[in-house]
């Protein structure tokens, strides 16, 4: 038994250990980096201007998948009508299909309506995907309430509006939390559709350090600093809503 | 007009069918047109603006937000309007219509699009029959990405879930339990790019020379050991393993929160009666845990077969697809982007959704079966 007990501390420390050592010394190293390098994110290179584009580009692709779900999903969960069950399972269906797939239609399209290069396309792209498992996810949580929690509001007269807006959203919080979460960081770390929709003329964090992964031969230095600025956010927000996060995660809140 | 009310009155004849289902699409696209419109001005406001960039983000925020918002309270609105037996048939679509436009136009229209276009040739002029499925499946450059996605799927898939599943069941039993699990779990937090940063540290190499120093985190173990300095990612076809050591990292973490809240649904009279009749700690663990959790595992497995078969940023950002590295979706990335071959680009678009598909079912129905809800 106690040899047994060594063999698994063994263990846990020779997989436990090394792992996070790698990360912490790449952290402490860019950490290092970045005390003498903070002012090259100002200059017209253009870093400062890409995390703010990160972030214009980042909340509403987040706010807007979750408001058209959330609605879609009490739909599914609390109204009748007709081919409801049929169109959920082609809406969910629809995460087959990858995102490599929709690019090139939707740039021509795109070309069509003057939206290459614009927010407006890259929130939209970003809403389309993110439906899918927003939808999903939104569906089995609200369907999961209690019914006579609805059936009691109906009686006492209230429509379904009313409903959706004081009963579905204040209990629908922590399922609309992890959403948040999730499609912050798919969209703050996409790399693909801001080089793609974006390009260089409104560079986001992602695109400039995928340049000066390719491009800067010697800029080491910028590029850790630059990397470290662009986990900033996504770290503080893991760590502060660790809660909703794995929630969400049991929930099958991945990306395909 | 007495027809029309008759018709209010029975809602199950065939004129009111008809212009209900007229309603509904009429509904469902309506709402998104106008939401568009809403946008595309917003849009317009913000690129005439000469506000500060503060400012600009602040107003593009509330302007796509709220008009969005103030959409659905109108369309609501509308449709209560109408006669009672119309509204009610009507409001769910005003509920669903905006997602259903949405995910058509970005989902459904593409898959279709692509398609016809693969059929298509270089510049999706003229018709080009079969020729670029025939490229997607006998070209050595895309044999060459069916065999490296099929090493992400195979050992990205297999060590992710079986280190992921160790670390579960020994932080399950450590009392620091939370701090492994937090640091495990942190990289699935990061962009690719970023991990693409932090293992081009481990793995850089500046090639040899007089006065040259080596950076690389492996490199420098490699010399520290009195080995010499290896160009890790242009050794084939062993670098393909180096990128794939990349998703496990990655993905490591996920599969443990999985697997982890898994295991804690083990019921701990079983393994203590396990114990008990003698069983070691190892065979309690396959004979109970692992067949206990096993629509888990499942689920696990298949999302990661998903992530590995889509696998794109890590192989763009490290080694871009050169020296025998190159995987479906990045080899679909240079037809499209930089070979400009439109019709190669859709075929191999189309590979990759076949590929998916199987996958993504069984395991939204194993998800399914194995909770509903939070």
């Amino acid at each position: 038994m106690v040899f047994q007990l060594i063999i698994f501390k063994l263990a846990q420390f020779s997989v436990a250990i090394p792992l996070p050592l790698i990360f912490l010394f790449d952290l402490l190293f860019s950490l290092f980096e970045l005390r003498c390098n903070i002012s090259d994110f100002l200059n017209p290179r253009g870093m400062g201007r890409a995390f703010l584009n990160s972030l214009i580009v980042t909340i509403p692709a987040t706010i807007l998948p979750i408001l058209f779900a959330a609605f879609a999903g009490y739909a599914f969960a609390w109204m009748d009508f007709r081919g409801r069950y049929l169109l959920f399972a082609i809406l969910v269906g629809l995460q087959v299909v990858p995102l490599q797939m929709t690019l090139v239609p939707i740039l021509r399209f795109y070309k069509e309506l003057g939206l290459n290069g614009t927010f407006l396309g890259v929130w939209l792209f970003h809403t389309g995907f993110g439906m899918p498992y927003a939808i999903y996810l939104m569906r089995n949580f609200l369907g999961g309430l209690p019914k006579d929690l609805f059936e009691s509001a109906y009686l006492d007269g209230a429509s379904h509006w009313t409903a959706f807006t004081k009963l579905v959203i204040p209990l629908a919080t922590p399922a609309i939390a992890s959403l948040a979460i999730f499609q912050f960081l798919w969209v703050w770390n996409d790399l693909l559709v801001s080089l793609v929709f974006l390009g260089g003329t409104t560079p986001v964090m992602t695109y400039q350090i995928s340049n000066m992964v390719t491009s800067l031969g010697a800029g080491w230095h910028l590029l850790t600093a630059a990397a470290f600025l662009s986990m900033l956010l996504p770290m503080i927000i893991f760590f502060s809503l660790q809660r909703f996060f794995v929630r969400g995660m049991l929930a099958g809140a991945v990306k395909g | 007009m007495l027809k029309t009310h008759n018709t209010d009155n029975e809602p199950g004849g065939i004129i009111s069918w008809f212009s209900s289902t007229l309603g509904q699409i009429l509904i469902s696209l309506f709402v998104p047109i106008v939401t568009f419109l809403v946008l595309w001005q917003g849009y317009l406001f913000l690129q005439r603006a000469q506000a500060p960039q503060i400012v600009q983000v602040i107003v593009a925020i509330i302007w796509g937000v709220g008009g969005v918002a103030l959409l659905y309270v109108v369309a609501n609105w509308l449709v209560l309007k109408l006669p009672k037996p119309w509204s009610s048939r009507l409001q769910p679509f005003v509920f669903v219509g905006p997602a259903i436009a949405i995910m058509g136009w970005f989902l459904a229209v593409p898959v279709f699009r692509s398609l016809i276009g693969s059929f298509r040739n270089r510049l999706g002029g003229g018709w080009a029959g079969l020729d670029n499925y025939i490229f997607a499946f006998t070209n050595p450059r895309m044999l060459e990405t069916f065999r490296n996605n099929l090493l992400w799927m195979v050992f990205g898939t297999f060590f992710s879930v079986a280190f992921g599943l160790l670390i579960a069941v020994l932080a399950d039993r450590s009392r620091a339990e939370v701090i492994y699990k937090s640091i495990i779990f942190t990289p699935y937090a990061l962009s690719f790019v970023g991990a693409g940063v932090i293992w081009k540290f481990i793995y850089t190499y500046k090639g040899i020379g007089l006065n040259i120093q080596e950076i690389g985190l492996l490199n420098a173990i490699v010399t520290g050991l009195g080995g010499t300095p290896q160009p890790w990612l242009n050794i084939t076809p062993w670098n393909n393993f180096f990128l794939i050591v990349i998703m496990i990292w990655l993905q490591t973490g996920y599969a443990m929160v999985i697997l982890s809240s898994a295991i804690k649904g083990v019921p701990a009279e079983l393994l203590e009666a396990a114990r008990i009749d003698g069983a070691s700690e190892v065979r309690a663990f396959f004979k109970i845990t692992v067949p206990y959790i096993r629509g888990t595992i499942i689920t696990v497995v298949t999302t990661i077969v998903i992530f590995s078969l889509k696998t794109f940023d890590i192989v763009r950002v490290m080694t871009g697809g050169n020296n025998g590295t190159n995987v479906i979706a990045n080899e679909f990335y240079l037809q499209s982007f930089t070979y400009t071959h439109q019709g190669r680009a859709s075929a191999i678009a189309i590979v990759l959704l076949v590929l998916v598909t199987p996958v993504i079912i069984y395991n939204l129905r194993q998800f399914n079966k194995e909770r509903k809800g939070f």
